[in-house]
């Protein structure tokens, strides 16, 4: 897919390394007990992302906060097992759903200064920086697909897509990319 | 594009990002030995159509994933109010409100 890759002065999309991923539902009681076996507190305010560390080196932790009670987890992928035993056994006694998504998604990093407008190419939300901040995650549309767009900085997005969807997304972000070039 | 607040988010979302799910406000009958088949027949398929405001569920599928109830006038197709899944419907008090049609129980 790699030849696919858009790569532009204004925008450039990028393949994030092998990640493991969980989706983790469970009550707002229970929060602080997550956050402190996953090593990061879960974002409390919705469509909020949180972080440390760097994308798929040793420590890095991701904590997307999707759906009322719906957190997305992001570790590096050899540490997968060990997070979810420590989160199973801090939260035994919380009513909880964890599910491992590892490889349900495939990850993209879009950046660059035009990496906002690309991306309205085919996604209706307003991604202006007052209505769409560094840090807020979300899922939405890309033309005919759903996504989770994460803005970690005002032009840097991460995103995330089913894996059997990447193929149309990647042909259709080229494909925006020529019209925006 | 129209625009929907989602009462969990908390934000005007695109349209497209949501779903119509139907009346809201229906109250299924029961138990279920003590329901005839014209009071089941009536939960499942009979429906107002009224012209003018109508409560209705929406689910905010590409974002959040929750149900949740809107007011909606199915003549200027303006959504007056979203409100959660379990909260009565809001009182009628915008400004430039048509005639409020009759709720369901």
């Amino acid at each position: 897919m790699a030849d696919g890759f858009t790569d532009t002065p204004r925008f450039r999309l990028i393949e994030a390394p092998p990640l493991a991923r969980f989706v983790l539902r469970l009550p707002a009681g229970a929060l602080t007990a997550a956050g402190k076996a996953y090593g990061l507190a879960l974002p409390e305010a919705i469509n909020r992302g949180a972080s440390h560390g760097e994308r798929g080196k040793p420590g890095a932790r991701v904590a997307l906060h999707l759906g009322p009670d719906e957190w997305w987890l992001i570790v590096p992928e050899a540490e997968g097992a060990e997070v979810f035993a420590a989160l199973e056994k801090a939260l035994a006694a919380h009513p909880r759903s964890l599910v491992e998504i590892s490889h349900r998604q495939v990850g993209f990093v879009l950046e660059g200064e035009g990496a906002a407008d690309l991306l309205n190419a085919g996604c209706p939300l307003d991604l202006s920086e007052q209505a769409f901040p560094p840090g807020m995650a979300t899922r939405s549309l890309f033309h005919r697909i759903g996504l989770m767009i994460w803005r970690m900085a005002p032009s840097v997005f991460r995103l995330e897509i089913d894996r059997s969807l990447a193929p149309y997304f990647v042909a259709s972000m080229a494909e925006s990319a020529r019209d925006h070039s | 594009m129209l625009l929907i607040r989602c009462p969990y988010c908390g934000m005007d979302r695109p349209e497209i990002e949501f779903r119509h799910a139907g009346a809201a406000h229906i109250i299924r009958p029961g138990p279920p030995d003590r329901v005839t088949d014209e009071e089941w027949a009536a939960f499942l398929y009979l429906r107002d159509n009224p012209k003018g405001r109508v409560a209705e569920r929406w689910r905010h599928v590409h974002g959040c994933g929750r149900f949740f109830n809107a007011v909606r006038d199915t003549v200027t197709d303006v959504f007056v109010a979203t409100y959660k899944a379990g909260e009565p419907r809001p009182p009628e008090s915008a400004p430039g409100a048509s005639e409020p049609t009759e709720a369901r129980p």
